[in-house]
Formats: C-alpha cells, structure tokens, sequence
C-alpha cells in the first residue's frame, strides 16, 4: 500500500515543555532523554473513530444530570473542531470535566475547602456534528487554590479532551474565559511560549450564541494536526 | 497557510470522574477473534515513586493487523466487528494500570518494511504539560529483530519497549513506564 500522508508537527512555541519546573509537578515527571522522532506509518494516521460508546444528547447538558439545577452562571460553550487545514472534524468525541461554580472537584482528592454541589457532577460528552461542531451547556466554574506555589490559583477552565481523525491528533487541553486576571500567575496557562498560541485556548464571548433570559454563550474552536497534503475528494 | 494550533495542556489531577469509564480496559468479548492477552503495568516518577494519577490510552490493531480506522483500507485482512482496538485505564494508588486485549497482528510500516506487532500507548498526567506516546512490543516475536521503529532507538534502550512475559493464570504481559531517569522508557515524538 501507498504510506500514509504524514501529519503537519507542532510549532515548538505553540505547545509546552514537558521540563517547566514553574509547574513544580513536571519535575520528576518529565522525560530526560530525547524524544525519538517517528515517522508517520499506519499505526500513527489511524485511531479511535468508533467505540466510544453511546453519546447521549443530555450528556452535553451538564445542568439536567441531577434532579435539580446546578448553583452558578449558566453558560453555553459551543465551538467547531477542526484540523489545520481548515476542515471540520466531523463525528468526533469531545469529553469535558470541571470544577463547580465555587472551584471546587467532586474528586475525592480535592480538598478545597468550597461546597460541592449535590446538582452538579462536571462532566459532559458530546459527538460533533457533520461541521465539525459539539455545544454543551454547563456553569462556570470558579478559579480554585492548588499547591504549586504559596497563594497559588488556577484561572477558571474547563479541560478538554478530543480524538479527531487519528491518534496523532489526540488532545487534552483547558479552556479559559477571556479576560481572567489571574492570567499572568498561572504556569500552566504560561506553558506555551508563544502569546499568540496561548489566546487560543481562551473562548470568546459571543453575543449571538448567548440564549436570550438564559445564558451567556462561548465560542471556542479546537484546531488539531491535519494532514500535510489534502486527501484528494473521491 | 495551515491554522495554528491548540495547545496541550495538563490533563490535571482530577480527570477521573470525566474520563475513566469503568470497562474501557477491556477490549475483547466473547466474540473477539485472536489471542487473549493481559497487560499489567505501573507508571513510575523520576524518584522511582508510583504515579496515582496517569491515565493510559492505547490503540492497536486486531489480531489479523488491520486497524479498525478508514485509513486502513486494507480489504484483504479482516475487520473484526468484535475488536476496535481503542482502551483507556486510570492508574490506581499504587500507579498500575491493566488491559485485557488481543495480540495485534504485524501491520505495514513506511515503503515495504513490515512492523512487528505493537500496540501504540499515549500517557497522561498531572505533571505532562502534553501526553507522551510510546509503543509496546511483545517479548519472544521473531519480527521484532527487524522492526524499523526498534532500529531507530539506541539498542540499549530498546528493552523498555518490550513487554516482557508474565506467568499468570492467562497469557500476560508486563509493562512499566517509566517517566524519568533510571530505566526511563522511550517516548517517541510523533
């Protein structure tokens, strides 16, 4: 068979360092050694395009998983996924988790002295559609104290995981809010050297997908690897 | 000119409740074709201490080595409607992780080289700013000797790419990754 069309790399610049000692979790986590670089065979272009399961339409409304509603701002957060090309990635899962509106995970782990909410668990699922688009209704999630640093806080985010067409394309990243000031502090968020690149992990506020009487709307749209030379339309 | 795009981010350490789905760990029914295999394995630190909170996803092809993808369009080896290769696993307290799987058939690598069977492996962390990827090879497979992804690591670290046979009730495997320093494994930049 002819070899797979090799996926576009990543600018160093527009993702993080696996050594960021400012994130003092990558320091006895990150790789010494050099990364091998791999061509782009068989096992790398293909992934996980069937078996997710089902996907349920109420598994993309965060606030109707309980028996009452979630305390906090109600928001729509909706966006496309598309690959560097510029083409819609149709039919992929896009998983979300998040803290509740007062910061807080309702993993047992989090011991962040805020309530939990009985109506809110802050996970969600959806599949895109044929234009590459998924859409969840959820709350804000508030910022929240981690132990990087002495006074350390996250900005507010809700982390993001696709698959895309292949497995090379697979991401977890975390969405922002536009305009949180605790920008400058988070090393996280400051990962990824490149200024440009970093705004594009943060949503912007649309006024025409805010739901009138309802919800503040978000746009955030993914941008995952695509193949170096477009596939010729069978 | 082609878009930029997203960055990674950590997957953080409270991932759990949003993507560790009981039974995404087994790949296999009862109507799976191939050899059943158990894969167990632990995710160590750079101070050799386990990593509670990893999450492993890996993806492979069946038994016959054709992936369950669009891609492969390989009509010639079977699809098989009872395996579609993709598993996720959280690491437990302890830093292990488990799947209970096929071993893939041999699958085409770049020109005429063939691959020996292996099953891709993507690692996520509190502290992985971006997942790592890296392969797991079988112990005792003749194709591995000429496989051209083992050739292009130094031969003194190959063995951290092998899975290494395990004498359990059924056919298993051991795997450790190891993120840092001693007996660090291969991460391949893809």
């Amino acid at each position: 068979m002819a070899d797979p069309v090799p996926y576009r790399r990543d600018q160093a610049s527009e993702q993080p360092p696996y050594d960021y000692p400012a994130y003092e979790s990558t320091i006895k986590r990150h790789p010494d050694q050099r990364l091998v670089i791999l061509p782009h065979t068989l096992s790398e272009v293909t992934g996980p395009v069937y078996g997710h399961g089902k996907v349920l339409p109420e598994d993309a409304d965060l606030t109707r998983q309980h028996k009452g509603e979630p305390l906090g701002e109600r928001i729509v957060v909706t966006g496309r996924v598309l690959d560097d090309n510029g083409r819609p990635i149709p039919h992929t899962l896009v998983e979300i988790w998040q803290a509740n509106s007062a910061g807080r995970y309702i993993h047992a782990r989090d011991q962040h002295p805020a309530p939990l909410d009985a109506n809110f668990a802050g996970a969600g699922r959806a599949v895109t559609d044929a234009d590459g688009r998924y859409r969840f209704v959820t709350i804000k999630p508030g910022a929240y104290p981690w132990l990087n640093r002495p006074n350390a806080w996250r900005p507010a985010h809700i982390h993001f995981s696709v698959f895309g067409a292949s497995f090379i394309t697979r991401l977890v990243t975390q969405m922002y809010f536009p305009g949180d000031p605790l920008f400058p502090f988070d090393p996280i968020y400051n990962s990824i050297s490149e200024p440009k690149a970093r705004e594009r992990m943060i949503a912007h506020f649309d006024l025409d997908t805010t739901v009138p009487e309802w919800a503040l709307g978000f746009q955030y749209d993914i941008v995952l690897r695509g193949p170096e030379a477009t596939p010729m339309e069978h | 000119m082609a878009l930029g795009h997203t960055p990674s981010q950590t997957v953080g350490p409270f991932f759990a409740f949003g993507l560790n789905h009981e039974g995404h760990q087994v790949l296999v029914t009862d109507a799976t074709q191939g050899e059943r295999i158990r894969i167990d394995g632990r995710v160590i630190d750079g101070a050799g201490v386990a990593v509670p909170d990893a999450m492993i996803e890996i993806w492979q092809a069946n038994a016959a080595g054709r992936y369950d993808h669009p891609d492969d369009a390989r009509s010639e080896k079977p699809l098989d409607p009872a395996f579609h290769g993709f598993g996720r696993c959280g690491t437990d307290k302890d830093g292990r992780f488990h799947f209970l799987t096929v071993k893939p058939g041999a699958v085409p690598g770049i020109g005429n080289a063939l691959q020996a069977p292996h099953i891709n492996i993507a690692v996520f962390a509190r502290g992985l700013l971006k997942h790592l990827w890296t392969r797991l090879y079988f112990e005792g497979e003749p194709l591995n000797a000429d496989d051209p992804v083992l050739a292009l690591v130094d031969p003194k670290r190959r063995k951290t790419l092998v899975a290494k046979r395990s004498n359990g009730k059924e056919p298993g495997y051991a795997f450790d990754l190891v993120l840092q320093g001693k007996g660090e494994t291969v991460f391949f930049d893809i």
